[in-house]
């Protein structure tokens, strides 16, 4: 739908070559500029690389929004003592979230090239690709770009004959959502089990094989050849002050157009369904949205008329996240699609932490029951008491994760949840005649 | 700018912080729950345990610091200057109540029929802090029971998933059977293939670190409720390493073995050979009385006045005028084998031989260096050598009888099983001190019976030659006493100075029949034990002396 559907409000520097099979190979890569910005990234100092990326307000899109170029600087000075290593997640694995997967498919050199520009940044020698399990075309096309880069000596001991040594390697995880959390990932690329780490020690010091270790997400990646390329000013005139440049937007739900759109931070959530996504299906009422993916809290259909940018969605109480807006019309069964969110996280727990081991199944159990018909007015203070015993107690945020989304759909459709309550039971009793 | 190194004998860096309104000095580095723990302050947790890596995964310890913004585990935060650290604030307790209502929504609180119930750490911290009342309406997971071969096993509707017992196999015994297998609530410890821990030296410690009911001794399996037991410090027989050990005992019978904490010794931790090697302590074929070949050849019960008294006569007649043999034991005390030794040198002309299995290698634990199954399988082979005993027969401890013909012969707690059927039958004179009925007895002059090791206080010296004390933990048979104690009173009837009245005394007594021993005290061995001629002086007054 969205390929080669292209809508005339979107600013594509990323998904640019969305959809062109070309611009998937090494040789139809450089026919687009490919690999300018890594030549002019290896001329520089590895902190004036930071720098740029400093100073143009790149924030991690895997999430949490933190300043890419300032995540970089964490990294020691001196790699003469240990390896560093730079470690790519690819493990997208959200409810909602399919940019990393596009830009996987359909821009492999885009990602490596800006890899290769971070990895000389951060005077990491090796780069890890960890891409999710489920994603078997992604990680095909991967390979075979990173043979090509093998090849044609763009990686390797002299990356384009500039002395300077990276290599390449592509991990396929199993499949786990909770091995796309930065420690688990290390933990599963090592070999260990996918349980996220206690930190401190942070990456940074102690990341992957005991060393320091950077994670940054494909998007995030994607978007600093184009920085190194253009520069740091180019990036900022998109975008707001503190969230610049330009995002993929997962859009999925009932939508009349879905898919990935590329718009700069800061776009209005109304314009985005209302115009860019044609508006609701079947001419029907928007019901609720989630802006960032599943573990966000939900906005209402009267809440909508907020920018989409890091501070914007944060001060309408929820979060950017991924940018993986889930639209639901107003047929939507709310309990029914949150049971279905937390079953997920239940699912995907890791287990070690026992708030969320037990909490995540806790929680799905009474929105089952409720659904069912044969929950109380009781189980919804249960289900925020636990939700909140679940929040800030555990390793990682997939906890919090779960506990958010059943908080805020209490908060915001608890007549949803009434109607529910009790429904079998008074069925059954007025069968039965009582 | 590199900063001035401190030396490196500089007192560790200090830092003050405040713990519950107390304000203390820990070392830099020190973890929050081992500085609360200094102050007396206990904070719950299930993961942590001192010997092992820290996972901070149950978060049963989480404390308020103030300035942060979550609550911090406290078995991995470290303490810094100037914290402020709450563990019984409302928000630290609202999130332990939390955790333990988590703890129990697929708990099956089968206490009634737990192994664990009294001594179990989900029951505690339930009862001090969690909910009254549960609020689960759903049905519990069922795991069910698996058998992780050897002596565990394993309830996997009872585990709270800490992994203690899975480091503990990574980490202590270095033997990698247990893992987590699953995820989420569906997660549970499993064995890799069918033969699980069996064969495994060091697994019985998991059960004694699962901090609930999960880990269950197939031994201890529903025998007995832990609060029916007395729990007695002691050293374990079973070998020379000498591990501090309680005695579990119910209605005078010893249920369990369990280790007790020594970092010099053995840590946290026990092997499986002698955990499971107590069934000898419980015989029931005891010397109940003192028995003395009358006139008429027959060995006839006699009072213990009658037996001493007669001893020592004919002590006198035979002394000087026979070749003495002393047979040691090396699962009594140097008290009991150093007044052996002693009587033996006082009847002149003495040999001193002692008989112990012993086994072809070590078991070394290989995340605590200083442990292993020792090849001496008895506790007090070394402190029979330092006392100038002399291994007799083979490793299997039988033979090396068969150059005891006519003299004297004293045999203590030596049951003599391969003994030829006319064992000290040409004797001058034949003794026996022993614990159980044996027929290597039959041809003896007075059999005598004496307490074991785990009925009266002692010490054994270990293959470091570490002296340790033990306590009794049984009642003995009525008539029964300590070896020592019979074998001072024959010396004190042989004007060998006079008969000690307690154990303390017996074992001063050694310091001056051996250089070994001399300037330590029971004082002095305290709970850790002390290494001969490396004594722990007291510096109190009359100690100074020695």
């Amino acid at each position: 739908m969205a390929y080669p559907y292209r809508h005339e409000r979107e600013t594509r520097v990323l998904s640019e070559h969305f959809g062109d099979p070309a611009a998937r190979t090494l040789a139809g890569w450089r026919e687009r500029g490919g690999y300018r910005a890594l030549r002019k990234a290896l001329a520089m100092e590895p902190n004036a690389v930071i720098e740029e990326v400093k100073s143009s307000g790149l924030r991690g899109r895997g999430g949490a929004g933190f300043p890419t170029g300032v995540k970089w600087s964490f990294m020691p000075r001196d790699e003469s003592r240990q390896p560093h290593y730079l470690l790519i997640n690819a493990d997208e694995s959200e409810p909602g979230a399919f940019k990393d997967r596009e830009l996987c498919r359909w821009t492999p050199h885009q990602l490596i090239e800006g890899a290769l520009i971070a990895a000389h940044a951060m005077r990491a020698r090796h780069v890890y690709i960890y891409i999710r399990g489920e994603f078997f075309e992604p990680a095909q096309i991967i390979a075979r770009a990173i043979e090509e880069i093998y090849a044609a000596g763009i990686a390797g001991q002299d990356v384009l004959g500039s002395g300077i040594g990276i290599e390449v390697t592509l991990h396929v995880g199993a499949g786990a959502y909770i091995c796309g959390e930065e420690t688990g990932l290390m933990n599963s690329l090592e070999g260990r089990r996918g349980q996220p780490r206690i930190k401190p020690p942070f990456p940074a010091a102690v990341g992957a094989f005991g060393q320091p270790t950077t994670i940054n997400n494909v998007e995030t990646l994607c978007a600093v050849p184009h920085i190194i390329d253009k520069g740091a000013d180019w990036y900022r005139s998109f975008g707001t002050e503190k969230s610049p440049g330009t995002k993929l937007f997962n859009m999925s739900g009932h939508l009349v157009r879905r898919g990935n759109f590329e718009l700069p931070l800061g776009f209005p959530l109304r314009d985005l369904i209302y115009d860019v996504c044609g508006g609701i299906r079947d001419g029907r009422e928007l019901k609720a949205v989630i802006p960032g993916g599943s573990s966000v809290p939900i906005l209402r259909y009267d809440e909508i008329d907020i920018a989409m940018d890091y501070e914007s969605v944060a001060q309408a109480g929820t979060m950017l996240g991924t940018a993986s807006v889930i639209v639901m019309d107003d047929r939507t069964n709310m309990v029914k699609q949150v049971r279905r969110m937390v079953e997920f996280y239940a699912h995907e727990s890791c287990g070690q932490c026992t708030p969320c081991r037990e909490g995540t199944v806790w929680l799905a159990k009474i929105l089952r029951r409720i659904e069912n018909g044969h929950g109380t007015e009781a189980d919804l203070d249960v289900l925020l008491d636990l939700g909140r015993n679940m929040t800030g107690t555990t390793i990682c945020v997939l906890s919090d994760s779960a506990a958010a989304p059943v908080a805020s759909s209490i908060a915001k459709f608890r007549d949803e949840y009434l109607a529910l309550i009790g429904k079998a039971d008074r069925a059954g009793f007025a069968a039965a005649g009582v | 700018m590199a900063e001035p190194k401190a030396p490196a004998n500089a007192p560790m860096e200090q830092v003050t912080c405040t713990i519950n309104g107390i304000t203390a000095q820990f070392p830099k580095g020190m973890r929050i729950i081992e500085a609360a723990e200094r102050l007396g302050i206990g904070i719950a947790h299930y993961c942590y345990h001192p010997a092992l890596s820290a996972p901070a995964m149950c978060r049963m310890c989480l404390v308020e610091v103030e300035g942060a913004p979550k609550l911090a585990p406290a078995c991995v935060t470290t303490v810094a200057d100037g914290q402020v650290i709450r563990t019984e604030s409302e928000k630290a307790r609202e999130a332990r109540e939390g955790t333990l209502e988590f703890y129990l929504y697929n708990h099956p609180l089968d206490c009634p029929i737990c192994d664990k119930s009294g001594e179990c750490k989900l029951q505690d911290y339930a009862h001090a802090e969690g909910r009254k009342r549960g609020r689960s309406l759903e049905p519990k997971r069922v795991l069910g029971q698996d058998d992780f071969g050897g002596d565990i096993l394993y309830d996997g509707d009872r585990c709270i998933q800490c992994t203690r017992c899975v480091r503990y196999m990574r980490e202590i015994a270095q033997d990698d059977r247990l893992c987590i297998v699953q995820r989420g609530h569906r997660s549970v410890i499993d064995t890799f293939f069918d033969h699980g821990v069996e064969g495994s030296p060091w697994a019985g410690n998991i059960v004694d670190i699962c901090p609930v009911g999960a880990l269950l001794s197939k031994d201890f399996l529903h025998k007995a409720r832990v609060w029916d037991l007395d729990n007695t410090p002691s050293i374990c027989p079973s070998c020379s390493q000498g591990c501090n050990i309680k005695i579990d005992t119910r209605d005078n019978l010893v249920m369990r073995l369990r280790p007790r904490l020594n970092p010099h010794v053995n840590s946290y931790w026990m092997c499986d050979y002698g955990r499971l090697r107590y069934d000898w302590i419980n015989r029931s074929d005891r010397i109940e009385v003192p028995l003395v070949r009358d006139a008429s050849g027959k060995l006839t019960v006699a009072n213990w006045q009658d037996a001493v008294l007669g001893l020592v006569e004919r002590l006198k007649s035979v002394r000087g005028r026979a070749t003495t043999t002393v047979v040691g034991s090396a699962y009594l005390g140097n008290e009991d084998n150093g007044h052996l030794a002693r009587l033996g040198g006082v009847l002149g002309g003495d040999a001193r031989i002692f008989r112990s299995a012993r086994a072809a290698d070590e078991v070394p634990c290989p995340g605590f260096s200083k442990l292993a199954r020792r090849r001496d399988l008895a506790a007090n082979v070394r402190g029979l050598e330092e006392l100038g005993f002399r291994r007799a027969g083979s490793d299997e401890g039988t033979g090396g009888l068969d150059g005891l013909t006519g003299g004297i012969i004293i045999v203590l707690g030596d049951e003599l099983e391969d003994a030829p059927p006319d064992f000290g039958a040409d004797a001058a004179l034949f003794v026996v001190l022993g614990h159980a009925i044996s027929s290597a007895a039959r041809n003896a002059h007075f059999v005598l019976p004496v307490t074991t090791f785990a009925e009266q206080e002692g010490t054994f010296t270990n293959v470091e030659r570490r002296v340790q004390r033990f306590w009794p933990a049984l009642q003995p048979p009525p008539l029964a006493r300590p070896a020592w104690q019979v074998l001072g009173v024959v010396l004190a009837g042989l004007d060998d100075g006079p008969a000690p009245a307690d154990a303390a005394s017996a074992f001063l007594r050694l310091g001056a029949w051996s250089d070994a021993f001399e300037g330590i005290s029971y004082e002095a061995i305290g709970s850790r034990g002390a290494l001969l001629n490396e004594p722990v002086r007291l510096t109190g007054a009359g100690q100074e002396e020695r």
